[in-house]
């Protein structure tokens, strides 16, 4: 089906189930229970679930296929957001003409990037397009203020032309009248389930991005990136010019970074340069290891692992830790709170990064890999896998 | 005139002269080997062969056409394939799909942006790759990481993924270098079985006398950055300036 074989059809469905059900998947507990604060089904944490996975796919088509680790794709990110609220400034709220606008100027910044860092390989690489992503967030704080607004962070004013937006035009971000925040709510019993049409939108998108990456990944070109990683210099002596492919892998992933920054402007007419610095490139690099580099459905799953950390850990304060350990005696229950102070709230730096050298150390190849395992060991009998892509692969090195 | 002109070729690094009046003609259709003992400048000859050192001197040409100052990819482009010291494979990738990729390479040029289509759709190119898998006896092989296979099947792979390219010349550096003494026969009867099943044009760097004289029709010994002396390999074994620069070294060690 769509130019898939059996195999990927299925693995397209099981994604798209799984991402249509999200906001029923991400809330298993009652909404009164101690326990919903676990709960992750809220559309603001969706929609970066989605989001974020779209950025991570992209990154993916770099760095999982070519090997080449870029350490500035939040620049990317970042002008995709500015790109959709000058679109939001000129014409209206819908979100189509942003979003659009983000992909092109992104992948144009790509290119330009793109076309100077790719005459290095290696560390020299990465640090290339570390710096023009540093660059492009000190220069969205100073000289180009006049198109990023400085600290304040782009935003739309009332005196803006807004030349489509005609009188009683809708006041947020929409699709065709469709609005990102519309939501509707639906109780099953103690359950409480949020179907936000921000998240819809998102996951859509999402969707034909994921496919989009799988067709790549199967096709001749994802071919010969994966040829790029393996041996460069075999590559150019079999008569294939690396530098194009590279490239060509480049701009996509640029684009696809753009289109996430897109949607999160889309979601929240905001763009502030912070999305462009290095720990936001850092970010997108960690959510590919952990959940698996060059695997159709690891980065995905490390942007959902991340993301859920970032809102759901972070909340978790000594107040809610002493409520858990209340049926302790006073001794112990202190003792405990404060041995686990460090690894909760503001601390979930910690714990993620902890988890992240676990992961690194004992599975190479991600989360992906924790899975397979796991299947393995249900199965008894490994069965013979030669498919690379679905297969966790040896994790290049960093410097790679 | 022959398919690879060498003429007059120099080469100078600081204080050496790696060559100097290079002069040689590789003839369509033959085994053309290039002996010499170590530092006669085998090595900075093929690196000018392939575009990898340009020449102070001289020039090199294919079928008429000056190689120098292209790029490794265009020369292949042009139809002169190299086979590596070590086997240089797709250590990740499946064996087919290592023989796939000179596939696409050969059809499409040196690029082509082909992510909307699946390989398995281009049946032509899968059949000429199988077929030629099958030529080296690896058909049973054909889903295995190519990084797990032995030296010798890793061999064979690459002259495989050369061969699939129909290339009109092959520059083979050093074979069996660092090869044990059975795995050096095995690559010889592999080369022998290609001169015998297809037209094709090798040249090959070696110090090893045993497969020199075994493939070789042609000779060329070089010796401190000049060409010898150049013959058939059975005048080459009686030539005495030969014995004295080269042979007699070698069979006393």
């Amino acid at each position: 089906m769509l130019g898939l074989n059996q195999r990927d059809t299925k693995f397209l469905l099981i994604v798209i189930a799984l991402t249509l059900f999200t906001p029923i998947l991400l809330q298993p507990f009652p909404a009164d229970s101690g326990l919903a604060q676990f709960n992750a089904g809220y559309p603001d944490l969706m929609q970066r679930f989605a989001i974020f996975g779209i950025f991570a796919i992209g990154f993916n088509i770099l760095f999982g296929l070519t090997g080449y680790l870029s350490f500035g794709h939040a620049a990317f990110l970042g002008v995709g957001s500015y790109s959709t609220v000058w679109m939001f400034k000129l014409l209206n709220y819908n979100v189509l003409p942003g979003l659009v606008l983000a992909i092109i100027v992104s992948g144009l910044f790509a290119l330009l990037i793109g076309y100077v860092s790719l005459r290095r390989s290696g560390i020299y690489f990465s640090i290339l397009t570390l710096a023009f992503a540093q660059m492009s967030f000190n220069l969205a704080y100073s000289v180009l203020t006049p198109i990023t607004n400085g600290e304040t962070g782009l935003q739309v004013y009332n005196d803006d032309p807004q030349i489509l937006m005609g009188e009683n035009g809708i006041t947020t971000t929409h699709f065709f009248g469709l609005k990102m925040n519309a939501s509707h709510i639906m109780d099953v019993g103690p359950w409480q389930f949020t179907f936000n049409f921000g998240y819809y939108f998102c996951a859509v998108i999402a969707i034909l991005a994921f496919y989009l990456s799988l067709r790549i990944f199967r096709s001749p070109f994802g071919m010969m990136l994966r040829a790029v990683k393996s041996n460069q210099q075999r590559m150019n002596y079999t008569g294939l010019s690396s530098r194009p492919y590279t490239l060509a892998a480049f701009v996509i992933s640029g684009m696809y970074a753009g289109l996430a920054g897109g949607l999160l402007a889309s979601m929240d007419p905001l763009a502030g340069a912070e999305r462009m610095q290095w720990t936001a490139s850092g970010e997108v690099v960690l959510m590919t290891i952990l959940g698996g580099a060059g695997t159709m459905m690891g980065p995905i799953l490390g942007a959902g692992f991340i993301k859920y950390f970032e809102n759901i850990f972070s909340k978790i304060n000594d107040q809610v830790l002493h409520g858990w350990f209340a049926f302790l005696p006073d001794g112990l229950e202190n003792a405990l709170v404060w041995l686990l102070h460090p690894f909760v709230g503001k601390g979930w730096h910690l714990t993620l990064g902890i988890l992240f050298m676990l992961v690194v150390v004992f599975l190479p190849g991600g989360l992906v890999e924790l899975g397979q395992r796991i299947r393995n060991m249900f199965r008894k009998k490994p069965k013979a896998d030669n498919d690379g892509s679905h297969k966790p692969q040896q994790t290049p090195h960093v410097a790679e | 005139m022959g398919l690879l002109e060498v003429k007059d070729v120099g080469k100078r690094f600081g204080g050496l002269q790696a060559l100097s009046d290079v002069n040689l003609s590789v003839q369509e259709n033959t085994v053309h080997a290039i002996i010499g003992p170590n530092g006669a400048g085998k090595s900075t000859l093929l690196n000018c062969l392939i575009g990898k050192l340009i020449p102070d001197t001289g020039s090199v040409t294919f079928q008429g056409q000056s190689v120098l100052g292209r790029k490794p990819h265009e020369i292949n482009q042009m139809g002169i394939s190299r086979i590596f010291q070590t086997p240089e494979i797709f250590g990740d990738l499946t064996v087919l799909e290592n023989v796939l990729i000179p596939c696409f390479a050969k059809r499409d040029g040196s690029f082509r942006m082909h992510a909307f289509e699946t390989v398995e759709a281009e049946k032509d190119l899968n059949e000429k790759a199988v077929a030629m898998l099958e030529d080296v006896n690896m058909q049973d092989k054909l889903q295995m990481q190519a990084s797990s296979l032995s030296r010798g099947d890793k061999r064979r792979l690459e002259m495989a993924m050369s061969l699939v390219q129909d290339p009109k010349l092959l520059l083979l550096d050093e074979p069996t270098a660092g090869m044990a003494r059975a795995d050096t026969n095995s690559t010889i009867d592999l080369l022998k079985e290609i001169k015998e099943k297809r037209d094709i044009t090798m040249a090959i760097i070696e110090h090893d006398m045993h497969v020199v004289f075994s493939l070789a029709e042609r000779i060329t010994v070089l010796a401190q950055g000049t060409p010898l002396v150049e013959d058939t390999p059975d005048n080459i074994r009686d030539h005495p300036k030969v014995r004295e620069a080269y042979l007699g070294e070698t069979q006393q060690t």
